[in-house]
């Protein structure tokens, strides 16, 4: 039985069982509801939750470890002439994969019967035609030793999902019969039901932590498959980043790091004084009517996705700055023979910035008490001086915060970097060169052809954890400092 | 409690500020209604009445400290040594300078003792050498009262003080600008008894140099430390005399009700 | 007070004595002081509403010209003989004939167009005409023969589409200039289609096909539309949706009215708000690791994409969450418990309903985030791939591969053509129109429900 019908058939059970808690508990009482515990619903759902919630939760765990432990098994039928390296002992799995599946859709249409499905010989019938007939594309002929794990594998496949129906629905049923054994007027069904309830909150909460689990270990894994085929030293220290996809690539973080940290100093440079200046003077000078039409334009600009940053950058910007900055430019300068550079983004960055910047300090500084100002200007201070010597010096650690958020921001951000720095990794330092972004190269390793099991494709991770581990630890940071600058004024 | 040198009080003063027919709105609220009132030099002036009956409000207009409230407008004129500081011409940075404030709840800035001081000075360019602001900085303090308790500490945060030590840096803050007058809003209601003593103590003593207006909500403390002394009801000024007059004799039933405790 | 023995004198007024109706020299260069950072601060917000104009113009101008697209209207003879030699019309049989055999038809059609309006013909080969038509228009007179047997032996007027080039002319895009290094087209075209235009043969009409259709190959961007990203982007919605309202809801609801102060909690709290702030591409590798990877799920597939998105908006909708339960003053909880209900049921019967409308305002703007998202649709397949059809049925189009509407957008600016240019621009006007909508919903949604307590 496929998961989804158990899934469904559990589903039913668990509403069977509400309806039966329910009429045995008022059965028990003679309908009459003052002399139960708790509300008659609550026995339904505690009849209903226990026939589903264990039942559910072995399904899940049957879901995710079968296939791992089959694949483990089958892996070792594999004779290890028919493959070098981890990356073809995969494909060899996938293709495995690909003939079960597709010996089982041919039974399922029909073009095979079940019989013949599992002592079919690769010698006497050919597979591949076979399977093709039924829509199953196999790029080659199939070797006996993949059919044969292909068969071990829809035997196991076969056998385990039989057992999962079987344990899962078995399950299903204690958990109600359980249940329903315990309805009692006295049992105390709302606590019960309160309890479950409390435990599905959590694990809702949970899944924060989850994600940050799985991003951290599947960076993890294939950082360190990666640094087994590709030494870390010449990962963190090389100076070219050169990859081809045939072997012999040279993988040099620096390049795509220094590319990283200019785009980010100049949109940066563009949107903390920019940001700054007018919270100061949205918070400080602007009245109400300039306020209430000048900061939802700027949020905005907050709003709107950063593809279109992108497509601003590679279509807008780029030809702009050209025009000003290149060899047939206004200026005459001939700095800049392409559209897409260090420039263009990162001035296109620093307008998406603007808003993030602005709206963290405008918070910020409506932060610093009223008294402060007040304080200042009663000593005969003009605005301009309280807010340079005791508004901005008493919010300065928030400030830095909101920066570093914004630095976070800056190295991380993947659309306006790939559509307008460029594909070039180069250590330069004209602004108006292309250059490349640790972000970007994540994007380019993992969409084009390689294998993913290459050096070529896993350097993604590598580079990820590194972009991972500095944006956690500049937010943990920013958001130490302000939230230590709160409790400053709380 | 000590002897307030109360005898003086018949010594005639000059004006100082004189307000003439003063109102104050708060968008459509009447805040302040037809105020005169005549402030003279080197005496403490207190305002006294219920809470809300603008008496901080008018404080708050002789320094023009209300400009930074948008819906606030002031009607008629104040005069301060003759000249209306509401007049067009009149810079509120430069009046503030002559006309200097102290806070309800102390306020030291995030920055040193010493900065704190500085910073008056130093905005104004009172002080053409580092020594001149250091002397600056220690007559302030001497004058606040409380330099011998932080002479030795002068580069710790003005933070770290106590209240009543924050509330005499304040006021050591207030004085270092020179100002000709001082307004105090209610500047001993976040302290203890003992640092009000203190405060009230140096607020006599400021007297001498200086034309000090203070709002307080207590009329033991307006007793101890006023010569004159202003109740305020509902935005009106209902009586303006010498204090010892204002508490033995009222001559409106509504000062006196308010003296004896019936409103309030 | 043995402090105040500095006795103040008139020695301490130096400056002071100056009228205050005249500023002194200090305070005017204070002034102008003051006037200057007050400018800084306009001009820092007037450079962030120009860049909003700006970018506002730009997208304009270069977008809305993709809603509007060329046609060239031909009649067309559709003879028997080629196209149903059987003569019996049974669309299996004439399924044989291949756009190869409908091209000739066209050459035919254009050059007697051509001839009936007296407009010179300056090629040798009539092929060479039909590069002002899309490459589909041999698909799209078969597929309506194919639809309509009846059709054969008549002259039918075909609405076909023009070639993006001569699309581009009509738009200003391509000139006579820029033609000189193309070679998909020559001025002698242009001659023609303007006398077509003229004659009103040829005209620019808005086109559905842009907001409805579906994506074409490379080269023929004429014919390329958002309609199957769209779809695309809306089952990845309905999947953020359906996981993120209920689990945000339930761990906003257990951390803020149920979890204990302990390391557990303290260390959810951070985690939360760190994964907030984490690069949206480090959510694509997660996706691409673990639900492809691992999982084995479907690359391209908008469950995928929607369960990337959803592990990426969390964080910020349990932050909004938070704070409208947060904002339910506590009165309520006790009142509630005051009555004898459970923690459990003050929680689910009145502090939830009552902080509906900010999480369902939170909830949105969390959609809107994820509506534009592209970077993690990258690295789990959802660029490159040609969203040519619809998918046949709800399953399929959470399982089959398809695009969404801003990885579509990134598709055709990646192409590297003027005319995929405009078509960018284009898709970025209905997904800006989305987002606002959404926006524009939530705003209202907190109007109308916002409570003071």
């Amino acid at each position: 039985m496929p998961a989804l019908w158990i899934f469904i058939a559990v589903l039913v059970l668990a509403v069977l069982g509400f309806v039966l808690g329910r009429q045995r508990a008022l059965a028990m009482v003679d309908g009459d509801s003052r002399h139960l515990h708790s509300l008659p619903n609550y026995y339904g759902f505690h009849v209903g939750i226990w026939a589903l919630m264990p039942a559910l939760l072995v399904l899940a765990v049957w879901l995710i470890v079968q296939p791992m432990l089959i694949d483990t098994s089958v892996k070792s039928m594999i004779p290890d002439t028919s493959y070098t390296t981890a990356g073809e002992l995969s494909l060899v799995m996938s293709d495995v994969r690909r003939v079960a599946d597709g010996l089982d859709l041919a039974v399922e249409r029909g073009a095979l019967t079940a019989d013949e499905a599992m002592s079919l010989d690769a010698g006497a019938t050919d597979v591949r035609a076979l399977l093709g007939g039924v829509g199953v594309a196999i790029g080659s002929d199939v070797q006996p030793a993949v059919l044969e794990a292909a068969q071990a594998y829809r035997a196991s496949t076969a056998t385990g999902n039989m057992v999962r129906t079987v344990i899962v629905l078995l399950l299903a049923l204690g958990g109600l019969g359980w249940a329903l054994s315990r309805t009692a007027p006295d049992f105390r069904a709302r606590n019960s039901v309160e309890k479950a309830t409390l435990g599905l909150l959590i694990a809702a909460a949970s899944i924060a932590i989850l994600t940050t689990l799985g991003i951290v270990l599947s960076l993890i894994f294939n950082t360190i498959e990666f640094f087994k085929l590709y030494p870390a030293s010449e990962f963190f220290f090389g100076t070219t980043w050169a990859p081809s996809f045939g072997g012999g690539s040279e993988l040099g973080i620096l390049p795509l790091f220094w590319g990283t940290f200019y785009i980010s100093i100049i949109a940066l440079a563009v949107a903390v004084p920019i940001g700054l200046f007018a919270a100061v003077y949205l918070s400080e000078y602007a009245g109400p009517k300039i306020r209430a039409v000048a900061k939802p334009m700027l949020e905005v600009l907050a709003g709107i996705p950063t593809i279109v940053y992108g497509l601003f950058a590679l279509v807008t910007v780029g030809p702009m700055l050209v025009n000003v900055f290149g060899n047939e430019g206004a200026l005459g300068l001939g700095w800049m023979s392409g559209g897409t550079a260090v420039m263009t983004a990162g001035l296109v960055m620093g307008i998406m910035l603007i808003p993030f910047v602005s709206s963290l300090s405008d918070d910020i500084i409506n932060a610093v008490p009223q008294a402060m100002r007040d304080g200042s200007l009663g000593l005969g201070a003009t605005k301009s001086e309280t807010v340079k010597q005791v508004v901005l010096p008493a919010a300065l650690p928030g400030i830095v915060g909101a920066v570093l958020l914004a630095a976070s921001r800056a190295i991380g951000e993947t659309m306006i970097v790939v559509m307008g720095a460029g594909a070039a990794a180069r250590l330069s330092l004209n602004p108006f060169e292309a250059m490349t972004t640790v972000t970007a190269k994540i994007v380019s390793q993992l969409t084009g052809d390689a294998d993913f099991a290459s050096p070529e494709a896993l350097v993604a991770f590598a580079l990820g954890m590194t972009l991972f581990v500095i944006t956690l630890g500049l937010n943990i940071f920013a958001l130490y400092i302000v939230r230590k600058y709160r409790e400053q004024y709380e | 409690m000590y002897d307030s040198p109360k005898s003086d009080s018949t010594v005639k003063h000059a004006i100082k500020i004189a307000a003439n027919k003063v109102q104050v709105f708060y968008g459509d609220t009447h805040a302040i209604k037809d105020v005169d009132v005549q402030i003279e030099d080197k005496t403490v002036t207190a305002f006294i009445g219920p809470s809300g009956c603008g008496k901080s409000t008018f404080l708050r207009t002789l320094n023009r400290m209300n400009d930074t409230i948008d819906i606030c407008r002031v009607e008629g004129e104040i005069l301060l040594d003759g000249e209306n500081i509401y007049d067009k011409r009149v810079d509120p940075v430069q009046l503030r300078a002559k006309v200097g404030m102290v806070f309800q709840k102390p306020n030291p800035f995030p920055k040193s003792i010493y900065d704190n001081i500085a910073y008056g000075p130093r905005i104004h360019g009172l002080a053409k050498t580092k020594a001149d602001l250091d002397e600056i900085v220690e007559k302030s303090l001497r004058r606040g009262a409380i330099w011998n308790e932080v002479k030795d500490r002068l580069h710790s945060p003005g933070t770290g003080l106590s209240g009543g030590q924050q509330q005499r840096l304040c006021i050591a803050r207030a004085v270092a600008t020179e100002p000709e007058v001082l307004l105090m809003d209610e500047p001993c209601s976040a302290l203890d008894p003992i640092a009000t003593g203190q405060v009230e103590e140096l607020i006599d003593e400021l007297r001498e140099s200086y034309s000090v207006v203070i709002v307080t909500h207590s009329m033991q403390q307006a007793a101890r430390v006023s010569q004159k002394t202003a109740f305020f009801h509902l935005g009106n000024l209902v009586e303006f005399g010498e204090t010892s007059q204002i508490f033995t004799n009222p001559k409106d039933p509504r000062t006196e009700s308010y003296i004896t405790g019936r409103i309030g | 007070m043995t402090d105040a023995t500095v006795q103040p004198g008139a020695e301490g007024r130096p400056a002071k004595s100056g009228s205050l109706l005249e500023q002194d020299a200090r305070t005017k260069r204070r002034n102008a002081a003051e006037a200057r950072f007050k400018f800084y601060g306009m001009a820092a917000v007037g450079i962030g509403v120009i860049f909003l104009i700006l970018l506002l113009v730009s997208i304009v101008r270069n977008g809305v010209p993709a809603f509007t697209q060329t046609f060239v209207t031909v009649p067309i003879y559709l003879p028997e003989d080629k196209l149903d030699k059987s003569g019996v019309r049974d669309p299996d049989v004439m399924r044989k004939v291949t756009t190869f055999g409908y091209a000739p038809l066209l050459d035919d059609a254009l050059v007697k167009t051509l001839e009936e309006n007296g407009i010179e013909m300056p090629f040798a080969k009539p092929a060479k005409l039909r590069d002002m038509v899309s490459s589909s228009a041999a698909a799209q007179v078969r597929d309506t023969v194919l639809a309509n047997p009846d059709l054969i032996g008549q002259t039918v007027d075909f609405k076909l589409l023009a070639s993006s080039r001569v699309d581009g002319y009509m738009k200003g895009r391509v000139t006579r200039e820029s033609l000189a290094r193309d070679k998909n087209l020559d001025a002698e075209h242009l001659d023609i289609v303007d006398q077509l235009h003229d004659l009103g043969a040829l005209e620019r009409s808005f086109n559905w096909a842009f907001i409805f259709g579906s994506d074409a190959s490379e080269s023929r961007p004429e014919q390329a539309g958002l309609g199957v990203s769209m779809v695309g982007s809306l089952f990845m919605m309905i999947v953020v949706l359906v996981l993120s309202l209920p689990i945000g809801v339930a761990a906003s609801i257990y951390l803020e009215e149920f979890a204990p102060k302990n390391r557990w909690t303290d260390l959810i709290e951070v985690n939360i708000s760190n994964l907030a702030a984490v690069p949206s591409i480090v959510f694509g590798i997660l996706g691409l690791a673990v639900f492809i990877q691992f999982a084995h799920l479907p690359m391209s597939a908008p469950l995928v994409g929607g369960l990337v998105l959803t592990l990426m908006t969390l964080p910020t909708i349990i932050i909004s969450t938070r704070a409208s339960l947060k904002a339910v003053p506590p009165s309520i909880r006790d009142a509630a418990l005051g009555v004898g209900a459970s923690k459990m049921q003050s929680v689910f019967h009145h502090v939830l309903p009552l902080a509906m409308p900010g999480i369902l305002t939170g909830t949105i703007l969390g959609l809107a985030q994820a509506l534009g998202e592209t970077a993690p649709l990258l690295l789990i397949g959802m660029v490159g791939f040609i969203a040519s059809n619809m998918p046949d049925g709800v399953a399929a189009g959470f399982l089959s591969p398809n695009s969404a509407m801003p990885a579509q957008i990134y598709e055709w600016a990646k192409r590297a053509d003027p005319a995929y240019y405009e078509r960018a621009w284009g898709g970025i006007i209905i997904l800006l129109v989305f987002l606002m909508t959404m926006n524009i919903i939530a705003i209202l949604l907190r109007r109308r429900f916002e409570r003071r307590w």
